[in-house]
């Protein structure tokens, strides 16, 4: 599923989401728990994955790659809940949403 | 104390007489008789931005527009002959909406040869003319040539697609006058990886403007966005801009621009300091022509500390030009006198490489966390502003382009109901 270099975060495959709206999802139906143990597996890997998929023409990523790639979305997104907020959704923000309904397509 | 000079007037609004310095009161964000006042008087005589030509790249390329707050839909296309044409999205048949999927509500967009309406099967090319009539021999003398659609002003500055309902609306270059002037050069048209939000809001348009056209708030209510010693420090701080300028109807405000990069890498979170992203977007610049000399109209001030300029195209479209080189829009599209459809777009230079595109992500993803702030917070002051508990509200001089906003809103309406008179 991800390069060999970066199997260790294997056990995070669930984070692989081919939208915001879903990585954001997945985020507030996380717990603290969860979110912490996948930013630990991923973040001291995102340097290395950046260098890693640069090797690469971005529009033309082998699916592993690809996948590398989302999974590092999801990292930017969970990195606000464990790096800031120290829960799931943006505090103050209530029922206020906003949905992303065009992102650039990788 | 000051860091940054202000006019010799002593303060940014003092010099503008017109605009006064004693409390404003908002009893314009609640009444549902002056959003009436408002729709008819703003929102049906004004330029609105719809959107990019990047929207519509081709031939047939189309997409529709809802405008709850004028009562209508429109349908913009590019032509054969290359012209954008916008029109008003109703069949001359019976009145169907013509341009619409499963739910006629939605905004649709796409690409076609001509438009045929559902109900009947009237048929229009992309120039809006007639060009088929189910049983025609059943009408009586029907001339094809006097029912094409309904034609809408549609004019482009810069890229952006702007559309206005008074046919005898002055040209749209000078509606815009100096402000938009000065940014003309700029390469908006380089910058054309999107991100598209939408939120519908529970407040009146104008809050949200009001919430965006100061930063005052910031390092208050986006406190815990900082570090923590980074966010001390910016709260004792506070916020004042670099300059502040006024072109009725329009306004801008300029700012400092300390975390792009940071001074001291310590002041930004651990994901930013591996992607060189933030807030105020990716650091490094991308590269592309137009970047190295900005337009007069950018910086005005001159700063070396600059950071991005935000500007308030009236009545209803925010352009935020950020100094490492990308842009935003935000619309604030009414629906009700307490509701509005929010739109913002982020708008990058294509990301060559995947370390670019993380650093679009992270500045994408930053953004919203933001806005839910904002957002959220606003449908608390409508709350409270209905309650007429108070109504007259002091405005500091970061405060001035919402001084500004109220002035010039309130200036349409009664200069449109005086016309009537």
């Amino acid at each position: 599923m991800l390069p060999t270099d970066f199997a260790a975060l294997e056990p995070y495959g669930d984070w692989i989401l081919e939208n915001e709206r879903d990585r954001y999802a997945k985020r507030l139906a996380s717990s603290m728990e969860e979110m912490q143990a996948f930013y630990d597996a991923a973040f001291p890997l995102l340097e290395k994955a950046a260098a890693h998929l640069d090797e690469f023409v971005l529009h033309e990523l082998p699916e592993a790659e690809r996948n590398l790639l989302l999974l590092m979305f999801s990292l930017v997104n969970v990195s606000f809940p464990v790096e800031v907020w120290k829960q799931p959704r943006v505090p103050d923000s209530g029922a206020a949403y906003l949905d992303l309904v065009v992102e650039p397509r990788v | 104390m000051p860091h940054f000079a202000k006019p010799a007037a002593g303060s940014w609004t003092e010099q503008y007489p017109e605009l006064g310095t004693g409390p404003v009161n908002y009893e314009d964000s609640i009444d549902p008789a002056y959003y009436e006042a408002e729709r008819e008087a703003i929102f049906k005589r004004t330029w609105l931005n719809v959107g990019r030509v990047e929207l519509l790249p081709k031939t047939g390329s189309y997409f529709t527009k809802e405008l709850a707050v004028a009562d209508t839909s429109l349908i913009l296309v590019r032509g054969r002959d290359q012209q954008i044409r916008a029109f008003h999205n109703v069949c001359r048949h019976r009145g169907n909406k013509l341009v619409w999927n499963d739910y006629p509500g939605e905004e649709v967009k796409g690409t076609c040869r001509q438009f045929t309406c559902k109900y009947h099967a009237w048929r229009y090319d992309l120039a809006g003319d007639l060009t088929f009539v189910q049983q025609e021999e059943e009408f009586f003398g029907l001339d094809k040539g006097e029912y094409g659609l309904k034609s809408v002003r549609c004019e482009i500055w810069e890229g952006f697609v702007f559309v206005n309902l008074d046919p005898d609306a002055q040209p749209l270059a000078e509606y815009l006058g100096e402000m938009a002037k000065g940014l003309e050069g700029y390469p908006f048209h380089e910058m054309t990886e999107v991100f598209t939000y939408k939120a519908e809001v529970g407040s009146n348009w104008k809050l949200f403007i009001d919430a965006f056209a100061e930063f005052y708030h910031a390092p208050v209510l986006h406190l815990k966005q900082a570090v923590k010693g980074e966010a001390d420090k910016l709260f004792t701080i506070g916020f004042e801009a670099l300059h502040y300028e006024l072109h009725s109807p329009h306004s801008m405000i300029s700012s400092w621009g300390g975390m792009s990069p940071p001074k001291d890498l310590n002041m930004v979170k651990p994901v930013e300091r591996v992607l060189r992203s933030g807030l105020f977007g990716p650091w490094d610049r991308p590269d592309i022509a137009g970047l190295d000399t900005l337009p007069a109209g950018l910086n005005p001030a001159r700063h070396r500390a600059w950071g991005s300029d935000s500007f308030e195209f009236f009545p209803n479209m925010t352009l935020l030009v950020w100094a490492p080189g990308w842009y935003l829009t935000y619309h604030y599209w009414p629906t009700a006198v307490d509701k509005h459809v929010f739109e913002a777009n982020l708008y990058f230079a294509p990301a060559r490489t995947a370390r670019e595109r993380l650093a679009q992500e992270l500045a994408a993803v930053t953004f919203k966390e933001y806005a839910l702030q904002d957002g959220n917070t606003l449908e608390a002051t409508q709350t409270m502003l209905r309650s007429r508990a108070v109504m007259d509200f002091p405005l500091n001089d970061q405060e001035i382009l919402l001084r500004h906003l109220h002035k010039v809103v309130g200036d349409y309406v009664k200069e449109h109901a005086d016309a009537a008179d």
